[in-house]
């Protein structure tokens, strides 16, 4: 296949091809994704040398296992669990005295994590450069939970849906969508400092 | 007639679009009445609406160059 192609060639048959020892092809596949699962990685961390670490591990073992990717589910989805994986592997390892899980019990019950309300601007983020938007955007992401940022980080940043979230992370849909509501609400409380209309004040709720 | 505490438990699914047409319905009768539901539903949206028009960085070309050299080395083996 001419090179000038890959970057358009259908995911499935890149897969295909990458199975059949084409290493341009897998060379593709890690091209498309890399970014993304650097960042999952990142954020699941909090550890730059582990992300890289995590990077490779993902990709290496992509590659030694292509056999049993069955194509019933999407490539990227496959890759990310076992990104999760190696990443949950490496939080384990470096916190050896408190074992951390995405499938740890978790408080998902009923307090609602609401307490401060306040309008935004139409369009908060353009008071912000990119890079300082960036920036408040990933501190208030690393501030929450990891059980609540793998999901949230998957579902809304990555766009995954629903289901491939919970395939990735191996978790049930609803345990998917009580930590995703957690999120977004955490989220919305710590960027309304930021994007709040002028002159409104925050007031206690609920 | 919803609470405050049933619209915050489906508003997840209301703004993913999930939350079946009576449901819907009953969502946006509470948030026309409540201005603090209202305001929730609103910044949830426009915090959702922020994270996904993130890319991610480029990654560093230090750290590309070294995962294609392992993969290099990898492929060159062969898979184990």
């Amino acid at each position: 296949m001419p090179v000038s192609s890959l970057a358009d060639a259908d995911e499935t048959l890149l897969v295909a091809q990458s199975r059949e020892g084409d290493t341009a092809a897998f060379g593709e596949l890690v091209r498309r994704y890399e970014g993304k699962i650097f960042r999952l990685a990142q954020h699941v961390t909090q550890n730059r040398e582990d992300a890289e670490d995590v990077l490779q591990e993902t990709f290496m073992k992509a590659y030694e296992h292509l056999d049993q990717f069955q194509g019933n589910s999407k490539f990227y989805t496959w890759i990310v669990r076992i990104a999760v994986n190696q990443a949950l592997m490496k939080l384990r390892r470096r916190k050896t005295d408190k074992s951390v899980s995405i499938d740890e019990n978790i408080d998902t019950g009923e307090d609602t994590m609401v307490r401060e309300i306040a309008a935004w601007d139409e369009d908060p983020e353009q008071r912000f450069s990119r890079d300082e938007l960036g920036g408040i955007l990933d501190t208030a992401v690393q501030s929450l939970e990891p059980p609540y940022r793998s999901v949230f980080v998957l579902r809304d940043i990555d766009e995954l849906s629903t289901e491939e979230t919970a395939e990735a992370l191996g978790l049930s849909v609803p345990a998917v969508k009580s930590r995703l509501l957690r999120a977004r609400l955490q989220l919305r409380e710590k960027l309304t400092r930021y994007f709040k209309r002028k002159g409104d004040d925050a007031f206690a709720y609920m | 007639m919803l609470t405050c505490k049933d619209f915050l438990h489906e508003l997840s699914d209301y703004l993913d679009e999930c939350a079946d047409a009576e449901l819907r319905t009953k969502i946006e009768a509470h948030i026309a009445e409540c201005p603090n539901c209202w305001v929730i539903a609103d910044t949830t949206k426009k915090t959702i609406q922020i994270y996904k028009g993130m890319d991610p960085y480029p990654i560093p070309r230090d750290v590309e160059t070294r995962l294609m050299k392992a993969l290099e080395k990898k492929m060159a083996a062969g898979k184990a």
